[in-house]
This record gives structure tokens, sequence and C-alpha cells, in this order.
């Protein structure tokens, strides 16, 4: 029952050494399961283990049995019974906590992390998929793509989990249509083009009736990608591990007697020699390596995850918590750093509480100084928020009370990876992913009303506003364009600059587009950031302003207290609020950059008028209806406006 | 390019040590708990491999509900002389006054006063914050669940609603005074991994593992080996010899033998890929109900 069911049973003494040793010597591949409440991921696991002849008949005797009180299924026997373990998750019929079946095939050994797909775990999950090298997600062929389907990819991916198996699951139940298959797969891969660094692989499957797990289906000849359990055996993984950045946690000092120092550790990453010249973080003390021990003796090179221990040659300060690294190839010492966090704990996180920060063999002191932002986690958006509840996701800054030695978890997952606890009650509460901080986005600085320093005075120009004015001869106005997408704005922005200056005039254009490439080029589509995107702009306004140039500006800008801040920065007697007021069908049919499409597919979110709102002004200056209007048309009323206000010569 | 393989053996062996390492670092005072079975064998060497060359930093404890087999005890014995660990020997005193044994007050009051209270007892008396214990995940459907750590209240009670997510090897060693963690470093060890890490490694093992002729009686279909004459014989029951093993180790009156060739590790291995019932299965106490380990692991049983 150990063995695929393709292998012969050993029979002599010879044929069961040979057997075991090449049981040994296989690789280990770790994954996890997920899926929601109904995908059939414990059917799947337990069809795994029934089919790769793991199940003992004992306990399929105790499966049946419990079969005719538990089982959710009508066929003789329910799979998921073979792995469903507490006696309360039972009862509710679902899987309460992470779960580790063992398996093996004649080509690799198998422990699965069976996690659950309940709304309230995202943290079993996180916990599960930890120290998985692969993740099957399992979608309902009649259901498609779920938020929790989005919810358990997005956490796999943060999790530096590379390769995701989507496995659509009860095709039996879709007359195994391949169209139906076509369609998910499209949706999934639509999706995941938000993903870091993944390698996806799809297949249909019958959890239940065994199609494509591990036998390959005749129900679904036109598939010809092979079983789940082919790619689960045939996927490369060794080559995910990091051998380049040589890292060594010290974890434990082994002083046996006087003559003998010792400093016990697993190689988290790179590769350890005999001679080899180390820096032991963070003393920054230099020496080379004398040894390295094992209880077979003495080897010259150590690579992950072997456990060993290092002899040094000078007397060094080294203790645990410290690391051994490589003189050229050094992580980050310090003591901030920020991270993206998995809250664990019904106790909402605290800023600046009192905690505990795990990193390697290190434990600290720490707070979290700061939340930039949490992830809708269904959707992907960053969201303004106070705090992180259990089972949010969020991006934190931390300062830990000594120096730790890390690396971004995308490059290095031994060393990149923390748990927080909590100091009162000792709970783990957190689980973080340290980020890369040279690649980070700037954050928004936090608009406010006086500049940040007391020390900042404004100085006078000797040119005056109406000099300005005279030599230019025109009213430095900003005509604020607001509308939604595809309404016309930069049809009619163009338009009119373009006559604007034929009369002589000097004019400029502040296009959302063009901006966002460069001075909010850090700045995305949160409701936060498109408030920061509104004041820079309307600062820029108000500059030309004071330059003497007629602003037009074309942005969304949804928000009517961010509209009303613009006037307020850029003055009450410069500024014209323009409404381009065009429906949102005839926006979307007119979708010039095809995004109302995209967001409708999911493809693009926060977008105005799909999954954002917009709230149109409730006394504009002026209001131009575009549906049926020729752009010249609404130059004209604009210029006439204009003049009529005497911001403009006749 | 070299490849720097890592064998599944290997990987298993360098998480055990590592865990070892761990728990001997951050905690106060961690003992060993060594049943003298074959996960107990496994674990010892992993123990010696973890502080080599130095020797084991904490002491074994065997908690002994004096009727082990007689076998196990001069295994343990025998052990202790050859590796040279410190050995604490727990029997539960109360028990022996009120004449505790498993024909008079059944196999579950027995196991609980001799086994469960005398561990409790023995960690309560050391005061011993981390106890290492040699259960996997794989033997048992409860057992699937449990952490590396596995924390337990100031009455030693494991709740399974109420253990720390554990994520990496990034494991948590705070408890407060009291509290306690048991630790299991082969959660991620088959039952074949154990044999073939035992013939690998050539560690030895209590020879009741391997077939013999032994006395045996047979009781509800379990075969019971007369190990002493404590046993009390049913009217018409004569021991047998017969050639039996033992598929894991407990009270002798309590564990049940099955019919065997097999006197090499290798056999043993053949016979368990040929046999169709699982490890435990041969342990008189846990066939009472489906979910009975679980209730007894949170009454603070291994």
């Amino acid at each position: 029952m150990y063995n695929d069911s393709k292998n012969t049973m050993p029979t002599t003494e010879a044929e069961v050494i040979e057997y075991l040793k090449r049981h040994g010597e296989k690789d280990m591949l770790r994954f996890l399961t997920a899926g929601s409440v109904d995908d059939g991921k414990s059917t799947l696991i337990g069809r795994l283990l029934y089919d790769s002849k793991m199940i003992y008949e004992d306990q399929l005797a105790a499966v049946i049995e419990d079969s005719a009180t538990h089982g959710t299924t009508n066929t003789d026997f329910d799979p998921a019974l073979l792995t469903d373990g507490l006696k309360a998750e039972r009862e509710q019929g679902i899987t309460i906590d992470v779960a580790y079946r063992y398996f093996s095939t004649d080509k690799r050994n198998f422990i699965i992390a069976d996690t659950p797909g309940h709304e309230q775990y995202t943290r079993n999950m996180a916990t599960g998929g930890s120290t998985c090298d692969l993740a099957v997600i399992l979608i309902d062929a009649r259901h498609g793509i779920l938020e929790q389907t989005r919810r358990h990819s997005f956490i796999a991916s943060l999790l530096g989990i590379r390769h995701l198996a989507v496995c659509v699951n009860k095709m039996d139940l879709v007359d195994y249509s391949q169209e139906v298959f076509e369609r998910i797969r499209s949706d999934y891969e639509g999706f995941a083009a938000k993903l870091e660094d993944v390698d996806l692989h799809f297949i249909p499957i019958s959890a239940l009736l065994g199609d494509n797990v591990v036998d390959p289906s005749e129900n679904m000849p036109w598939f010809q990608g092979g079983t789940l359990l082919y790619y689960l055996e045939t996927v490369p993984v060794a080559t995910d591990r990091n051998l380049i950045d040589m890292r060594f946690p010290v974890q434990y000092v082994l002083r046996p007697d006087l003559n003998y120092r010792g400093y016990c550790g697993t190689v988290a990453s790179g590769v350890l020699r005999k001679g080899d010249e180390i820096v032991a973080l963070p003393s920054g003390a230099r020496t080379r390596v004398a040894g390295i021990t094992t209880f077979e003796g003495d080897v010259a090179e150590a690579y992950p995850p072997m456990a060993v221990t290092v002899t040094v040659e000078d007397e060094v300060d080294v203790s645990r918590g410290d690391m051994l690294i490589h003189p050229n190839n050094r992580p980050h010492v310090g003591q901030d750093f920020e991270a993206l966090v998995v809250w664990m704990n019904d106790e909402p996180m605290k800023l600046n509480g009192s905690y505990l920060v795990k990193s390697t063999t290190n434990l600290v002191p720490a707070a979290i100084t700061d939340l930039h932002y949490r992830f809708d986690i269904n959707s992907l958006h960053r969201l303004d928020a106070d705090t992180l509840n259990a089972n949010e996701i969020g991006r934190v800054a931390i300062s830990t009370h000594r120096k730790i030695s890390f690396d971004p978890y995308q490059r290095n997952r031994s060393t990149g990876c923390i748990i927080i606890v909590d100091r009162n009650t000792n709970a783990t509460v957190g689980a973080g992913m340290i980020l890369d901080r040279e690649k980070r986005a700037a954050q928004p600085v936090e608009a406010t009303a006086e500049p940040k320093s007391e020390h900042i005075r404004r100085e006078a120009s000797t040119v005056s506003a109406d000099e300005r004015r005279a030599l230019l001869k025109q009213k430095p106005t900003t005509l604020w364009l607001t509308g939604l997408s595809g309404s016309g704005k930069s049809t009619i922005a163009q338009d009119l600059e373009r006559s604007l200056f034929d009369r002589g005039q000097a004019c400029f254009i502040l296009d959302g587009d063009n901006i966002r490439h460069g001075l909010n080029r850090d700045l995305g589509f949160s409701a936060g950031d498109r408030t920061e995107n509104i004041r820079r702009v309307s600062e820029v306004a108000g500059l030309l302003n004071d330059a003497g140039l007629i602003v037009i500006t074309s942005f969304i800008s949804p928000y009517r207290e961010d509209r009303a801040k613009a006037r307020e920065i850029i003055g009450d007697e410069r500024f014209v609020e323009v409404h381009i007021d065009t429906p949102i069908e005839v926006c979307e049919s007119r979708d010039p950059k095809g995004l109302y499409k995209k967001a409708r597919a999911g493809e693009i979110t926060q977008f105005t008028g799909i999954d954002a709102p917009y709230e149109a002004p409730d006394a504009a200056d002026l209001v131009l209806q575009t549906a049926d209007t020729p752009v010249a048309e609404s130059t004209r009323q604009i210029i006439a406006y204009l003049q009529d206000q005497g911001l403009l010569k006749a | 390019m070299v490849m720097y393989n890592f064998s599944h053996l290997q990987q298993l062996e360098a998480e055990s040590i590592f865990i070892i390492r761990e728990v001997a670092a951050s905690f106060d005072k961690p003992v060993m708990l060594y049943s003298i079975g074959k996960d107990s064998s496994v674990m010892l060497r992993l123990a010696q491999k973890a502080f080599h060359p130095g020797p084991i930093p904490f002491p074994l404890m065997h908690v002994d509900t004096t009727f082990k087999f007689k076998e196990m005890i001069a295994f343990r014995k025998r052990m202790q002389k050859e590796i040279g660990f410190d050995l604490l020997v727990w029997i539960n005193q109360t028990g022996i006054k009120r004449g505790m044994n498993p024909f008079d007050f059944g196999s579950e009051e027995h196991t609980r006063v001799m086994k469960t209270d005398g561990l409790k007892q023995a960690l309560d008396h050391y005061g011993f914050d981390a106890a290492y214990g040699g259960a996997r995940r794989d033997e048992e459907k409860s057992r699937a669940k449990e952490r590396i750590y596995s924390f337990r209240d100031r009455f030693h009670q494991w709740d399974p609603k109420n253990q720390r997510p554990e994520l990496w090897n990034l494991y948590n060693n705070r408890v407060n005074k009291g509290e306690s963690i048991r630790v299991f470093p082969l959660s991620n060890w088959t039952e074949l991994d154990i044999w073939l890490y035992i013939m690998q490694e050539d560690i030895p093992i209590v020879p009741l593992y391997f077939a013999d002729e032994r006395p045996v009686v047979e009781r509800d279909g379990n075969l019971i080996m007369v190990d002493d004459d404590r046993l009390p014989l049913e009217p018409g029951e004569t021991p047998k010899m017969r050639k039996v093993r033992f598929r894991t180790l407990g009270c002798y009156p309590l564990t049940g033998a099955i019919d065997s060739e097999a006197d090499t590790v290798p056999k043993i291995v053949q016979e368990m890929l040929l046999t169709k019932t699982s490890e435990r299965s041969g342990r008189v106490i846990d066939s009472d109900k489906s979910a009975s380990m679980e209730e007894k692991k949170r009454e603070g049983y291994f």
C-alpha cells in the first residue's frame, strides 16, 4: 500500500533492500490543496491516497462505516472521510485546520498540506503553504472562479509558491465539457496575470470518480495534458532552491569541552565550503571555516537544507541568532523593514503594540510602526486601513529592537520569513514576508495643510501677477474637466487647447495619463492614491496659473471632495469646473482605450463607473452634454462661457 | 553543474535535527520521552547526531507502567550503557499504591493512571517545559493535524482549536510558567521511513520487533504474550508457543502480536508492504471507538 499500483511488490530480501533504498533516495514534493468549501478538496486527497494504494483496509472499513453517518455523497464510499480527522470538523462536514498527509509513488514522496477553504481560515492556508513548493487550486467546474479561488491563488503566490496546479473538478457534473474547461482556464489565466512569477498547469478532473487524478480519464479524450499525479511526479522543484546567497543562521553553540566550539545550524541558502572566508553578522567579525562536522564525519561543503556544525579558525564571538555569510554577498542588516503580513489572531493588530518577531533563529522585541495598506484579497485592491483583523493581509513597517539579518522573501524564503508573537499572550499572531525595499514604490506623502518643516517660508517674486497678465494678455484660469473615462475630456481638451492657442492664448493641458507617466508614476487607483493624484495636479495647475498660463486639466477626478480641494488650492477665482456629462452607456460604447471591456472582464479593477464611484458635481460652472454634440460645439460653449465671465477677451 | 541533490530521507533527518536543536536552544528544561520503541530509537539517534561531537544535552525519561515487556527494560538498560545518556525512570506511585493493573481496572484506567497521569506527574515534578516525543502524523487520523510544537496548558491539556499556527521553520517557543510543549521531531516521517532509517543506520531495536517463538494466548482476536505470571489466564487458556512479532510495543497485556516469519528488517518491511492492517490496530486501547485517540490526546496522552 505504500507503493504505486504500477509497481510490483518486492518479494526477495534483496529486492526489499533495493526497494527501501529507492524509497529513501527519491526526492520529496510538499504541496498544498486549496479550494472553496465544496470544491472537493478532501475528496481529491482521499482519491490520491486511495488510488495510489495508500489506504489500509481497516481504515477503509472505518470510512465505509462512517460514510453511513457522515457521508456527503451517494457513492459507495466518500473519499473525503479518509482525510477528515477531528470529530468536531467531521460533524460540521468541513475541515477546520491544516492536516498533513503522506504518500509516495515510485517516482516521488509527497507531503500534502490539506488546508481549508472556509472563509475565515486564510491563516491556515498560509500556515500550510509556508513550506510548500506547489499548490493544487481546486475549482468547481459548475461555478468557475470564485472569490475564494482568487484568494487562494493570491495567498499561494504571496507565499512564494511558484507552481500552481489548477484542477477544474467535478467535470462529471458538466458532462466532461471541453468548453467549460477552456472557459475556466481562460478566466483563470486572465486573473493570474496579476500574480508574480507563477507557473500554471491546468487539468480537468473528477476527484469523486477518479478522472485524471491518478488514472487518465476515458471521458475526456480531448485532454492530453497528463493526470494530476503525473504532474506532481514530474514538476521540477529542486531548482527552486537558492544556492547562491550563502546564509548560515547559527542555531546552537556547541561547547562540549573547553577545546571545542562548534556552531550548529541548518544551511538556509547557498553553499558553505571548508576554508571559505566568512563574516559573522551582525558583529562583522571575519574568519575562515575550519571544518564542517556531521555525525558521519567531516564534509567539504554544506548546502540547503543540511544540518551541520561549523568550526572556525579564529576566536570570534558568535552566538545563537547570528548569521554566517560570505563577505561579498551580504543580506540586509538592520532594525527596520517592510513586510506583507497575514494576521492570524482574533485580536486585531496594534500599531506600536508589544510584539516579538522571529526571523531565522532570532526572537527579538519589535513594533509594527505603520500599516501602509490592506489588501482586499478577493480583488487584490489596496485599501486604506487602520488595522489588520484575523485573516487580513497588509503591508506594514516593522522596527526591531536589535539588528537582524534578512533578505527579501522573493529572493530567499528562508531568511525572508518572519512570525509575529504577542508578548502578552505568547500567541503567534502574524506571519510576514519581508519586501525588497530597493524595489518598493514610493509611498504617497500624506498631504498636510502645512509644510513638514516650520522653517519653510514663502519667497516673493519681483514680477507681479498683473505684470504677467499684461505680458501674456490673458487671465490665467484652470479649466477643470471632470467626467467618466470615455466621456470626451481629452478630445475636448485637445480641441480647446488648439482653439485657444490659435486665438493667441498661452495654454497647456495637464492630462491624467501623461501625469501618471512621470510626476505621479508612484500612484495607483486606490481612493488614497486618487486623492493624492488630484492634489498634486492641483498644485501644478496652480503654479502654471501663477506663471500666467491657461490650464486645461483632463482627469476623471471622481470625488467631489477632491475637486473642492483643487478649487481651494488653485483659487476660486481661477477655477472653472466643467462637467463633461456623458452617460456611462455612451462612454462604454465609445471605449476608446478598451478599458471598459477589461474592467467588465475583471482585468482591471477600481475602474470608475464599474467598480469605483463617480460623484457628479452638484453645481459645476459649466455642464456639457456630449452624447450628440460635435467636439467643436463643446469647445465653442467653453469659450463662450469664458468670455461671458470676462476670463477671455471676446 | 553540481545539483546538490538531497534525498527524501536526508531531508527528513535534517528537519528533525533542526527541530531537536531548536528546542534545546530555546527552552529552559527539555526532556526526551523515551518509550523504548522503534520510533524512540530513531529519535535517540537523531539527538546523538544533532549534538555530535558533544553529548545529548538533556535527559531521557521513561514513564514505566510496570507492565512493559521484560525485553524492553533490558534493552533500555543496554542502550543507556552503550550511549551513556542521562536516564530518568518514572513510575506513578499513587497507581502502585492502588495496585493498578490492566486486568482488574481495565486497559483504559490502567493506561490513564500509569501512562497519562504518570507522565504529567513526572513533567510537573521535574519542571520540564518541553518534552520530545516520537509520534508521527501518519500514525492515526487525528495526529495528521498535530503541530510539531504542540502547546499544552498548565494541566497538560491539548486544545485542538487553540494551537499556534506553525509556519516555515519558525517555531514559537514562548510559554508561561507551568505551561509546556510536546515536540514531535518525527512528525513528517512515515512508518516506512522509520524502517528504512533503522536499516540504513543500523539502529538497534528491541528484539520483540523480530519474529520468534513466544508464549501467547489468543483473546478477542488479539495474540497476547504471556510475558510473566501476572497475566491471569482464563479457564481453559494455555499459552502456546507461536512464531510472532510485535508491530508496536507498549504494555504487554495490551499489545497484540502478529503471526510472522519476519526476523530481519527487510523481511519486516516486506511483510508490512503486504499487510492489510494499519499500525495502531495492534494496540488494544485504540479499538474502543474511532476517535478515541483524540480524546486521549485532549487529556494529555501522547
